[in-house]
């Protein structure tokens, strides 16, 4: 699991790098990847199947995200993207196109579909955060108003 | 006529918000909402904007001339989106007149915040070596997926500048990820050729684009959504199919 740690956070980091994240979020963007990636690590490694293991990080990721954007008052979609780049099914997408290529479509097709259940894991995952934002942000309103 | 001594129309001032954003991968809804933000703190709060990811459509209201942007070129740059949302916050409180706004739009416009291309291969190098052990690779295969996917990353650089097509240049840096991890595993130095891949090849992967395709379509941006979702599928057909064809030669 620590090795596990400092690799996701590295990883994170340097995918801020790559999409030149400002400097003074990269540590950020390592964290949020990192916590990300070991929810759903841990998840995976005590059974759980991968898509809501996914569904799970991504969700994290999400809510990590748009706290660390209210608080440094920056656009969301910085720690957003180096964080979730660890879910993104690429090894299983990878698996995929090699069965493709080597004629063996039927495990070819199989793991696209898994990659592609995953990817919209992702996007749910996402979506669940957004919108419990929206919710908390609406409540608040509310109370303001009242 | 020079430029210069012509007032910055409130039009400008918005598009040009626009087009730093969307040329440095912001979400569409994001494009918009700044730029109805800038428009609504100058006064004008009935403004209209239609984004999708090649260009802007903006009209003030409904008697104005309504403008357009063509968005050619696209790339990543989390920090000019940053700089830009902190720009139109400033304008939306009231800091920043039109004129200063502009000033510093333009500003950021010509800047270049990146890393430079030394530190990016390096950074790409890390990456693809933490790849590799988060897939549950050995850290025999460490050292091989970072120097694959550091040349892969050089490579795409490259044959960007040179090729137009950037699908071409993601297959070509695949290609030679593919090679070199074939060379590797033919000279013992790694263990698993498939870890020492996928490793090498998540720099290339189109992670904001499908961030973005998923928030886009959420947010009701139905047209750039798909075509965000389009773009990142074929660059990862481009990864595939140049992995592909590298790893055959053997």
């Amino acid at each position: 699991m620590g090795e596990q740690l400092i690799t996701s956070f590295i990883a994170a980091a340097g995918f801020g790098v790559l999409f030149n994240a400002p400097r003074k979020a990269l540590i950020q963007c390592g964290l949020v990847g990192m916590l990300g990636w070991v929810l759903y690590y841990g998840l995976a490694s005590e059974g759980t199947d991968a898509v809501p293991a996914t569904l799970a990080g991504a969700f994290l990721v999400g809510g990590l995200s748009k706290v660390c954007a209210k608080y440094y008052k920056t656009p969301v979609i910085i720690f957003n993207v180096s964080g979730i780049i660890p879910l993104v099914p690429g090894g299983l997408a990878y698996d995929a196109m090699r069965n493709l290529v080597e004629n063996d479509y039927n495990a070819g097709v199989q793991l696209a579909a898994k990659a592609g259940l995953i990817s919209g894991a992702i996007a749910i995952g996402l979506v669940f955060s957004e919108v419990i934002n929206q919710v908390i942000k609406k409540a608040g309103r509310k109370r303001k108003a009242k | 006529m020079d430029v210069k001594s012509t007032p910055p129309s409130i039009t400008s001032v918005c598009l040009l918000a626009g087009k730093i954003m969307l040329q440095s991968g912001a979400e569409t809804h994001r494009v918009e909402d700044t730029m109805q933000r800038i428009a609504a703190s100058f006064g004008k709060t009935a403004s209209q904007s239609y984004v999708t990811p090649t260009g802007i459509i903006f009209s003030i209201d409904g008697t104005d001339p309504t403008n357009f942007m063509r968005i050619s070129e696209r790339s990543t740059d989390l920090h000019k989106i940053a700089i830009v949302n902190s720009i139109s916050r400033q304008v939306t409180n009231g800091e920043l007149s039109m004129a200063e706004a502009n000033d510093q739009l333009k500003q950021t416009d010509l800047d270049s915040y990146s890393f430079s291309l030394f530190f990016q291969v390096i950074a790409a190098a890390l990456v693809s070596g933490c790849f590799a052990i988060m897939f549950d690779g050995s850290w025999l295969d460490f050292v091989p997926a970072m120097l694959a996917g550091a040349a892969g990353y050089l490579a795409m650089e490259r044959f960007h500048d040179w090729v137009e097509i950037r699908f071409f240049a993601e297959f070509l840096a695949s290609v030679i990820i593919g090679l070199l991890s074939l060379l590797f595993i033919h000279l013992q130095l790694g263990a698993e050729m498939d870890k020492i891949i996928i490793g090498a090849v998540m720099p290339l992967v189109p992670g904001l684009l499908i961030t973005n395709a998923v928030r886009d379509l959420m947010a009701g941006h139905l047209v750039a959504g798909l075509s965000k979702g389009a773009e990142a599928l074929l660059t990862a057909c481009a990864i595939g199919a140049g992995i592909a064809v590298g790893i055959s030669f053997v």
